[in-house]
């Protein structure tokens, strides 16, 4: 690539940020990635352009020139090139790799994990929206679909195929959408089955301080129709209150109760991008700080804000669960364009109903469902493209971070561990595969995604033994089928695998999710084996002695196999030897 | 005097009991000379057997007739009592105020108690310095015991047996104890059998304002140093404080008289600091209105996790002196019982994978708190509830605990036992029907006849059943030293001590069932398959075809 200055420097050091480790080895550039090679042992790391959030050239040391390259997945790296030339081409070279302009530079449409087009294709088929919906037993009696969006007409940043309440006409949706900011006008996201209960979307009113739209009204009277178990429907503004007044003098704003009738309206106080931004500078300032002592922790993690946001957020997401669940009443959630926090709150929300969320396909429907079809604007959220910084914000990794806190209260709960939503996260900012690209379903459309790139969904389905929670029950999940987290203070933690996920020093050494993983992968051999063993020494007796039968050779392969269980646990090297194998190394 | 002399009112009927996360309980209320205790009458239904000696304090409610009281115990759990007729609540409270604040040690219900369980092995003698001492003779012949302090007269707060230089004699242990706080002279703590470094702890040197100093002293350090090599002290204290305490008769080993040992100042704080800092995180973790800022602001203010961080980042440091330099070291605060066996004894932790056994940890209690000195009795009188004046009063064993826990959270399969353990041992220091905690001393607890009088807590844990349940199913020994992270973000809060009556734990106890459920099956088809292979080989030998080739 014309970008590449210098594809390959050597003795360069890489320092440990947080300990006075270096490591000294080979940086080479390559179209998408910088790899360092360590020269002492095998090992490497290689950053994805793509993942590099800032780079930054420190001023020169009597070692040679500093480069500190921040990435999107919370990797910080070190590096020291000896010459400053050097390191002033890989700056400027890297420069323009990791600002692309256009989608077609991001890596995933040069990804090629070798499959043919029908693999690619059924990659694509695997989350079906359509047979989502048909789940929760929509449509019905009272909510249908509609065609009005077809053409992506009445909201450009809606998918095609929308659930409306049956009562709710083509002349009140369009108008609606008119009286909604960015036409985003109330959908059906989930649908509680158990008390028809409806979970429905949209963006802020354009009510500014007196303006009301009839259609609107009629819209939500619609919402409220469609369930008889309650008699009026609550809207959650999940923004601050003052936030939302602010608005009105745009000419936004919110629902004036005394305009809709049955209604119940309930601020919950969630922040917008631009306070969630820096809330997470600041605590990555906080944490990335060499001998950080414990009150300068704490502190940091206070004012940097980030836990009372997450703790917002979930709030947030019980309030909507109890309002569905205990009161049986519809909820319709906004903010103020309905794809940030309205994405939060509804989706976290259903994944606290609904168990189906809390499996590792359910997780990537609900991701496909409220964040990717919906439009929640990845590109400019995760820096995709060359943008506006201001539009940039950790939205998303928020909602995983949410995740990873309730799995911590219900360990049993998910299907998943918290390795697979920090594979999520790895790619959402990764572009390597489509599903997370450009902002909105048109778009994807248009970009002819699916054609193509290959699906995040697909990959993560084939590496399925790697995510999964070996503390899942679904005996749980029937059992309590609606979580009830508490949102005391003291049940946030920091999330150290997360922000931290690649500074070793700072984790357990010894992991019990893996050494249980481990056990169970060897009982699931040990079962074959005794499942091979006995149907050997059943049949045994039956055996023609004087003519070698096929169990004893098949005994004997068995005996040459190397052994697969370890007698303890799988993360010291003692292992089990078989109880014989002085007969081993007979031929056939 | 009797105990019925401060009961009275022995019995209330219609009691109701509210505990945090538990059905409310109604029955009868008794009290005995040790107990507290509700009992419904039903079967299957949980009673509550509280002994006196846990609670921490108590307070009276009334509304109207209706008498409560709040019982706030050593454990750190709160309770509350409701207990109809004004008259009847207030005996029952003065009655528990006088029985849970008995000042006489032989009052005390371990002389009271008799074990209902078959004791296999008598606790008393199960860790005797005797024993601890054929152990590092095995490995060195550079030390020995002396019986210097037999009748506990060279130092009053030292087990008659001290493990010592060889080459030095008790004259010389005699003259090094007047030089040093409360006459603890150096005494070996850790012999490292990987390198034959050792770890030694005393109190401060008793240099005083005009720098005093005493050749025996220097003499009985130096001859642990191997030729040519120099030797840490580390003291537990900051330079500033170090400096204070001249002033008051003690001080520190001066570089122009200690020339081999490089002295490294650190910053444990000191008792009366600890235990306001244990008011303020349990007052903290209890106050459930807090919002998120309020409560990390709370949770720093208490400087707990401070606390935790620089005890453990002083024993990382003695640790790495031992193994990683492959020097000797010292360690001494002040009075050397407090913030010196913290450093002693989690420094063994990381360095010997027999501290992180069961047997081994108890060993260890035993060496570096009991016959080290700790004085527990004054240490664990009062916990975070108490509203009199602290005294002597500070949580140094439960930060000890909380600091191997964090070990134990990073290492989750390098120890043998489970964080119930830990749990176990935090509540037998402040309140037991075990008389292992009481006393200050060794020559106190010899003075009490324990041995004779009273069952040790060892003789209720070292049975089967109950070592099951503190066994972890993670373990697999580990022989190597374990080096803990000490960053801030790798430190947590002991919820399953500080939240433990804040939380329910049900969800967590239920994951930690079918963990070891997945363990123990996994153990069953190993056995499965490996006697299945004993039975295939002995078919193999008994068939004739196979023999010959």
């Amino acid at each position: 690539m014309e970008h590449i200055r210098t594809p390959k420097v050597e003795q360069v050091r890489l320092l440990d940020r947080f300990s006075n480790k270096i490591t000294n080895g080979t940086l080479y550039l390559t179209a998408t990635h910088l790899i360092f090679v360590e020269s002492s042992a095998n090992n490497s790391t290689s950053i994805l352009h793509h993942h590099i959030a800032s780079m930054e050239k420190l001023s020169l040391t009597t070692s040679g020139c500093p480069l500190v390259i921040q990435c999107r997945n919370f990797r910080v790296v070190h590096f020291v090139v000896q010459r400053e030339r050097d390191c002033h081409d890989i700056y400027s070279s890297l420069l323009h790799l990791l600002r692309p302009v256009s989608y077609e530079e991001l890596y995933a449409f040069s990804y090629n994990p070798k499959q043919n087009d029908q693999q690619r294709e059924e990659g694509w088929q695997l989350i079906d929206l359509g047979a989502e919906f048909e789940r929760m037993g929509v449509p019905c009696d009272q909510w249908q679909l509609t065609d009005v969006n077809r053409d992506y007409k009445v909201c450009e940043t809606y998918p095609r195929d929308l659930y409306v309440p049956i009562t709710a006409s083509k002349p009140i949706i369009v108008g609606s959408s008119k009286f909604r900011s960015k036409g985003r006008f109330p959908v059906l996201t989930y649908f509680y089955q158990e008390k028809k209960a409806a979970v429905c979307r949209c963006s802020q009113p354009l009510s500014g301080f007196s303006a009301r739209c009839l259609e609107d009204e009629s819209m939500l009277q619609a919402i409220s129709k469609a369930n008889h178990n309650s008699r009026f429907v609550y809207v959650m503004d999940t923004r601050p209150k003052l936030n939302a007044l602010a608005n009105r003098a745009a000419g936004k704003g919110y629902e004036n109760e005394d305009n809709y009738s049955n209604i119940r309206f309930q601020f919950v106080g969630i922040e917008n991008i631009h306070v969630m931004r820096t809330s997470l500078q600041k605590l990555l300032e906080v944490i990335g700080t060499r001998s950080l002592s414990m009150s300068d922790y704490l502190v940091g993690l206070e004012s940097s804000g980030w836990l009372r946001h997450i703790k917002a957020i979930v709030d947030a997401a019980v309030f909507l669960v109890k309002a569905v669940t205990i009161e049986g009443a519809s909820v319709l959630v906004h903010c103020s364009d309905g794809w940030d926090r309205t994405a939060q709150v509804c989706s976290l929300g259903v994944l606290l109903m609904d168990p189906y969320y809390r499996t590792i396909k359910g997780f990537m429907v609900l991701i496909e469902k409220d964040w990717i079809s919906f439009g929640h604007k990845f590109a400019e959220r995760c820096d995709q493209l060359d943008g506006d910084p201001k539009e940039v914000s950790p939205i998303f990794t928020q909602f995983l971070e949410c995740v990873w806190q309730l799995t911590e209260q219900f360990p049993q709960a998910f299907e998943f561990s918290e390795w697979f939503l920090l594979q999520i996260h790895e790619h959402v900012h990764s572009c390597q595969y489509g599903n997370f690209l450009g902002n909105n379903e048109r778009q994807r459309e248009e970009l002819q995604l699916r054609e193509r790139t290959h699906s995040l969904w697909a990959f993560l389905m084939s590496e399925k033994q790697n995510y999964l929670n070996p503390f899942y029950s679904p005996a749980y999940s029937e059992m309590h089928p609606v979580l009830e987290p508490s949102t005391l203070p003291y049940h946030f933690k920091f999330w150290r695998n997360m922000y931290h996920q690649f500074d070793r020093s700072m984790h357990p050494r010894q992991s019990i999710l893996k050494t249980i993983l481990t056990l169970r992968e060897n009982s699931r051999k040990a079962e074959n084996t005794v499942q091979a063993l006995e149907s050997v020494t059943r049949c045994d007796p039956q055996c023609d002695t004087r003519a070698p039968c096929a169990s004893s050779h098949q005994r004997t392969a068995l005996q040459l196999q190397h052994h697969p269980v370890t007698s303890g646990l799988p993360h010291t090297g003692g292992t089990h030897q078989p109880q014989r194998s002085a007969a081993a190394g007979r031929g056939g | 005097m009797e105990f019925a002399e401060l009961i009275k009112t022995p019995r209330v009927d219609g009691v109701v009991l509210h505990r945090p996360f538990m059905p409310t309980v109604e029955g009868t209320l008794c009290l005995t000379g040790h107990h507290l205790i509700l009992s419904s009458r039903q079967d299957n239904t949980e009673e509550l057997w509280l002994l006196h000696s846990n609670i921490d304090s108590i307070e009276k409610r009334f509304v109207g007739s209706l008498g409560s009281i709040i019982v706030k115990c050593k454990d750190l759990r709160v309770i509350q009592l409701d207990i109809p007729g004004m008259e009847e609540c207030l005996n029952i409270a003065s009655s528990v105020e006088a029985l849970s604040t008995l000042d006489s040690v032989s009052l005390m219900y371990p002389f009271f108690y008799r074990p209902m369980f078959e004791v296999i092995e008598d606790g008393w003698h199960s860790f005797l310095p005797e024993d601890t001492f054929k152990d590092l003779e095995s490995m060195t012949d550079e030390w020995r015991l002396s019986e210097v302090n037999k009748d506990f007269s060279v130092c009053p707060s030292y087990p008659p047996l001290v493990a010592v230089p060889k080459d030095i004699d008790d004259n010389t242990l005699r003259k090094v104890a007047t030089f040093r706080h409360g006459g603890r002279f150096p005494v070996l703590s850790y012999y490292h059998k990987k390198n034959g470094m050792v770890m030694m702890r005393a109190g401060q040197p008793l240099t005083g304002t005009n720098g005093r100093r005493c050749k025996e002293d220097e003499k009985l350090i130096n001859v642990t140093l191997r030729l040519g090599k120099r030797g840490y002290i580390i003291d537990t204290r900051t330079i500033s404080v170090a400096q204070h305490a001249k002033a008051r008769g003690g001080g520190f080993e001066t570089e122009a008289n200690y020339p081999q040992w490089r002295r490294i100042h650190k910053a444990i704080e000191r008792f009366n600091v600890l235990q306001e800092s244990l008011i303020k995180l349990v007052e903290a973790c209890n106050d459930q209105s807090h919002n998120m800022d309020r409560w990390l602001s709370k949770l720093e203010a208490s400087s707990w996790q401070t606390h935790v961080k620089e005890i453990l980042t002083t024993a990382c440091l003695a640790a790495q002196c031992i193994d990683r330099e492959g020097a000797s070291v010292l360690v001494h605060g002040t009075e050397g019982t407090d913030s010196t066996l913290q450093v002693t004894s989690l420094a063994q932790i990381i360095l010997d994978p027999a501290c992180r056994t069961i047997r081994g940890f108890q060993g260890l209690v035993e060496r570096e708190w009991l016959q080290a000195g700790h004085p527990f009795q004054q240490r664990c009188a009062q916990s975070a509830y108490s509203n009199s004046k602290p005294r002597q009063e500070a949580p140094v064993f439960l930060l000890f605990l909380d600091c191997v826990w964090q070990i134990l959270r990073q290492f989750p399969c390098s120890f043998e036992f489970t964080e119930s353990f830990l749990v176990l041992l935090f509540e037998h220091a402040y309140a037991s029907q075990f008389a292992t905690f009481l006393g200050n001393s060794a020559a106190e607890r010899a003075k009490l006849s324990l041995t004779e009088k009273t069952v040790s807590l060892w003789s209720w844990v070292n049975r089967p059943q109950e070592l099951e349940r503190l066994t972890n199913p993670l373990y697999e020994p580990n022989s190597l030293v374990i080096w803990p992270s000490v960053a801030p973000q790798s430190l947590l809060l002991w919820e399953g001590v500080f939240l433990r009556w804040n939380r329910s734990s049900k969800w967590l106890d239920d994951a930690y069932e079918e963990m070891v459920h997945i363990i123990e099956y996994n153990k069953e088809l190993q056995n499965k398959v490996n006697s299945l292979r004993r039975q295939l080989a002995q078919l193999e030998t008994d068939d004739p075809l196979l023999q010959t080739p």
